[in-house]
C-alpha cells in the first residue's frame, strides 16, 4: 500500500477518497459475489465499491490515543495534581539528593551545640544532640518516603494478587482470601501495630533492620481493603463480552488475567497513590509511639516523637515544626496527585 | 458427500435459575458438513446461542448445564472434554464473532495486540511473526493502513471496522467452524452487507464450514446453505435454505416468513404471529407453539410433534404433517 507519508493539513474528504482508491489494493480479489435470494438479485446500496468507512482522520491513528495518553493529558491540565507532582519531585529531591550538600550528614553528636535555634551554619537549628536538624529532616524524609513507597507496593502487590485471583476463581480460593481479608480488618490496625512494634522491641531488632520490618508490616496490613476492591472490580469486568470473547479464544488464564488486570490498573493506580500518603501516616504515627523506626535511624515521626515534651514544644518550634510540616505538606501532595490521577483516569469523569 | 464437521446429538443445555430449570436447548440434533453455512434461526431465548455457546464450552461461568446429548466436533465428544482441551479447540478450530463488536474487544490493549494473542497462543508464534500476520489479516478483511490500525485502540475504529477486526481475530488461525453469533444486529444496513460480503468471500477462500444465528431471515436468505428453525430450545424445521423459503412447513415459519417486510408488496401492517413466546419454565407436554397456532389441533394440546422428514432433506416438527394425524384431523372436520 503506498499511503502517502505527509499528512499535516491534509482534510478527511481527501483521505476519503485516498482510501477508496486504495482499497483494492489492499484486499485481495475482492469482488462481492452476486447474490440470489429468495426475492431475486439483492439489491443493496454501493455494491461493487469497497467499504468506504475506514475513513478516520489520518492525525488521529498515526498518533494512536492510549488510554495513557489520554489519561496524561487530562492530568495535565489538572493544576492542583500537578502542584502535587511538583512539590512531591521537590521532596525527594530535597530527601535523597539534599543531604549530599549538608555537611553534618554524619549526625555526629556535639555537646557544644544543643538546642541551637536556627542560624546561618544550621539553618534550621539543632537538636538535643546537637545534629543539625535540616540533615536530619533531609534523611528523615528518605525513610519516610522509602516506606511509604515500599509498603504501598507490597500492599499492592499482595491485594492485587490476592484480589485479581479471588474475583476470577470465586468459590474456594474466593472463600479463603476473602475471610482471611476480612479477620484482618475485623481488627484495628493501630492495636496490632502497637502489639507487634512491642514484639519487635523485644526482640531487639537493630535500628536498621527495623525499617524494614516497619515496611512490611505497614504493606501487610493494608492489603485487604485493596484485595477487596481489586475483587470488586475483576468481578465485574470478567462478565463485561470482551472476556467472553477472549475465551472463545481459548486464551490461557494467564492471559485473561492479564487482560482483567490492565482493565483494573486505573483504580489501582488511584488505590496505590493515596495508599502511599496513608503508609507515610502510619510510619510517623508508629515511629511516634517509639515503635516503628527508632532513633539513631530519623523519621518524621521519631523527630516528632523527639521533641514531644512541653519545654520543646513551648521553646524549640524548630524541632517539631519542620518534620510536622513535612508529614502534613508531603500528604496533602500525595493525596492531591491521587485525586488528579482519579479524575483522569476515571473515563466517567469525562469533562 | 461433505465430510460432517460438528454434529449435535440430542443435546439438552438447561439452566437453573431461582424459578426452576430453563430447558433453553432441549433435544436439539442437527450437523454442519464441511464447507456449509448453517443459519440458526428463531426469536430471542430461542436457545440459538445457547446451542452455540455449548459447543464452544462457554457455559462455565453461567448456570448453564449440559444434561444430556453430544456434541461431536471432528469425531470428538466436545461435552465431556477438559478445559485444556476445549480450551485448545476454541479459537483454533472453532472460533466465534459476536454481536457487539464494540464491546467484544478489551479497550486497553492495541487491535495488533488482541489479534496477535491467539496465534501466539495456539500457532506458537512468535510476538513479531504474529504482529506481522494480524497486519496481513487486518489488509484481508478490507481495511486499508493496515499497520496503523494494529496501533489503535478499539474506541479509535468504527463498529464495522472492529466488526472486521473481530472476524480477522477469529480466523487467523484457519478455523474449521466459524460460528457468527448475529453479526450484523449491531451495525447499520450498509455495513451489515459488507461484513457479509466479506464473510461470504472469505468461507469461500478460507473453505470454513459457518454456523450463523440470526433472527434476521434476509441474512439467512443471503448466506445459508441450509436452515434451522428454533423455537423453545426445540428444533421445530430444518431444510436447505431454497426450500425453506419455497415451502415453509410448521406454521411459526410460515409466520416468520409472512411477517418479513419485502419490496414491490406494500401493506398497511406487517403480519405478526399472534400472542408471545410462552415463559421457558414449567412448560407442558403441549406442543410449544399450539396457544399461538392458528392451526391447533387437539393431539397439538397432548403431546410434542416429534422432527419427522417431509421429504428428502427437509424434517418439519408438527402434527400437520403426520400421516396418520391428518387423517384424524379430516375425519374430525367430516
Amino acid at each position: 500500500m503506498s499511503a502517502p507519508t505527509r499528512d499535516k493539513g491534509n482534510t478527511v474528504v481527501l483521505h476519503v477518497a485516498e482510501s477508496t482508491a486504495e482499497m483494492p489494493a489492499a484486499a485481495e480479489p475482492y469482488t462481492p459475489p452476486k447474490t440470489v435470494t429468495a426475492e431475486g438479485v439483492r439489491p443493496y446500496p454501493g455494491a461493487p465499491a469497497a467499504p468506504r468507512e475506514p475513513s478516520l482522520p489520518r492525525r488521529r491513528i498515526a498518533n494512536p490515543q492510549s488510554p495513557w495518553s489520554t489519561a496524561y493529558r487530562r492530568l495535565k491540565r489538572n493544576k492542583m495534581a500537578v502542584f502535587g507532582l511538583m512539590f512531591l519531585f521537590a521532596m525527594f529531591l530535597f530527601s535523597f539528593v539534599g543531604p549530599f550538600f549538608s555537611p553534618y550528614t554524619e549526625g555526629r553528636v556535639n555537646v557544644a551545640l544543643i538546642h541551637k535555634p536556627p542560624s546561618a551554619s544550621h539553618w534550621l537549628g539543632t537538636d538535643d544532640l546537637g545534629r543539625d536538624v535540616l540533615t536530619r529532616l533531609m534523611q528523615a524524609g528518605r525513610i519516610s518516603l522509602l516506606v511509604g513507597i515500599v509498603s504501598m507496593v507490597l500492599s499492592v502487590l499482595v491485594g492485587a494478587i490476592l484480589g485479581v485471583l479471588a474475583g476470577y476463581y470465586r468459590g474456594l480460593v474466593d472463600h479463603l482470601i476473602m475471610r482471611a481479608a476480612d479477620v484482618l480488618m475485623s481488627i484495628p490496625e493501630i492495636p496490632i501495630l502497637i502489639v507487634i512494634g512491642a514484639i519487635l522491641s523485644d526482640l531487639k531488632i537493630s535500628s536498621e533492620y527495623r525499617i524494614y520490618v516497619v515496611m512490611l508490616l505497614i504493606g501487610f496490613l493494608a492489603w485487604p481493603s485493596l484485595a477487596r476492591l481489586v475483587r470488586s472490580q475483576i468481578l465485574s469486568l470478567r462478565e463485561r463480552p470482551f472476556m467472553l470473547a477472549a475465551e472463545a479464544l481459548g486464551l490461557r488464564d494467564r492471559r485473561k488475567l492479564r487482560h482483567l488486570l490492565l482493565n483494573a490498573a486505573p483504580t489501582l493506580i488511584v488505590v496505590a497513590t493515596l495508599g502511599v500518603a496513608r503508609a507515610i501516616l502510619s510510619e510517623s504515627v508508629l515511629s511516634f509511639l517509639g515503635l516503628g523506626v527508632v532513633p539513631p535511624t530519623p523519621s518524621w515521626g521519631n523527630m516528632l516523637q523527639a521533641a514531644n515534651t512541653l519545654i520543646d514544644f513551648q521553646l524549640r518550634p524548630w524541632l517539631w515544626i519542620p518534620p510536622g510540616v513535612a508529614i502534613f505538606l508531603t500528604v496533602i501532595a500525595i493525596n492531591l496527585v491521587g485525586d488528579g490521577l482519579r479524575d483522569a483516569l476515571d473515563p466517567r469523569t469525562n469533562r | 458427500m461433505p465430510r460432517t464437521i460438528v454434529e449435535f446429538v440430542n443435546l439438552h443445555t438447561y439452566f437453573d435459575t431461582a424459578d426452576g430449570v430453563v430447558k433453553a436447548v432441549n433435544g436439539v440434533s442437527f450437523r454442519i458438513r464441511e464447507g456449509e453455512t448453517v443459519a440458526l434461526v428463531g426469536e430471542s431465548g430461542c436457545g440459538k446461542s445457547v446451542t452455540a455457546m455449548s459447543l464452544m464450552g462457554l457455559l462455565e461461568n453461567t448456570t448453564g448445564r449440559i444434561v444430556d446429548g453430544e456434541i461431536r466436533f471432528d469425531g470428538k465428544n466436545t461435552v465431556n472434554m477438559s478445559r485444556a482441551e476445549l480450551r485448545r479447540i476454541r479459537g483454533k478450530d472453532v472460533s466465534m464473532i459476536f454481536q457487539e463488536p464494540m464491546s467484544s474487544l478489551n479497550p486497553v490493549l492495541t487491535i495488533g495486540e488482541q489479534m496477535a494473542e491467539p496465534m501466539i497462543e495456539h500457532l506458537h508464534m512468535s510476538r513479531k511473526e504474529a504482529h506481522a500476520k494480524a497486519v496481513e489479516l487486518i489488509r484481508m478483511v478490507g481495511i486499508p493502513r493496515a499497520e496503523a490500525i494494529a496501533r489503535s485502540y478499539p474506541h479509535e475504529l468504527s463498529g464495522g471496522m472492529l466488526q472486521r477486526i473481530m472476524i480477522a481475530i477469529a480466523l487467523c488461525c484457519k478455523p474449521k467452524l466459524l460460528i457468527a453469533d448475529e453479526p450484523t444486529t449491531a451495525l447499520d444496513v450498509t455495513v451489515q452487507a459488507q461484513i457479509l460480503d466479506l464473510l461470504r468471500e472469505l468461507k469461500r477462500q478460507l473453505e470454513m464450514a459457518i454456523l450463523l444465528i440470526t433472527h434476521d431471515l434476509g441474512v439467512v436468505a443471503e448466506m445459508a446453505d441450509s436452515v434451522i428453525v428454533m423455537y423453545c430450545g426445540k428444533v421445530i424445521e430444518q431444510a436447505p435454505v431454497l426450500s425453506l423459503f419455497q415451502h415453509p412447513r410448521h406454521p411459526y415459519t410460515q409466520g416468520l416468513l409472512k411477517a418479513r417486510p419485502s419490496i414491490g408488496r406494500r401493506t398497511e401492517r406487517l403480519y405478526s404471529i399472534p400472542g408471545q413466546v410462552p415463559s421457558p419454565i414449567g412448560l407442558g407436554n403441549s406442543c410449544y407453539f399450539s396457544d399461538r397456532c392458528d392451526r391447533c389441533m387437539d393431539v397439538c394440546l397432548a403431546q410434542q410433534p416429534p422432527l419427522r422428514a417431509v421429504d428428502d432433506r427437509h424434517s418439519v416438527a408438527c402434527w400437520l404433517y403426520e400421516e396418520g394425524i391428518r387423517d384424524v384431523r379430516s375425519a374430525a372436520r367430516g
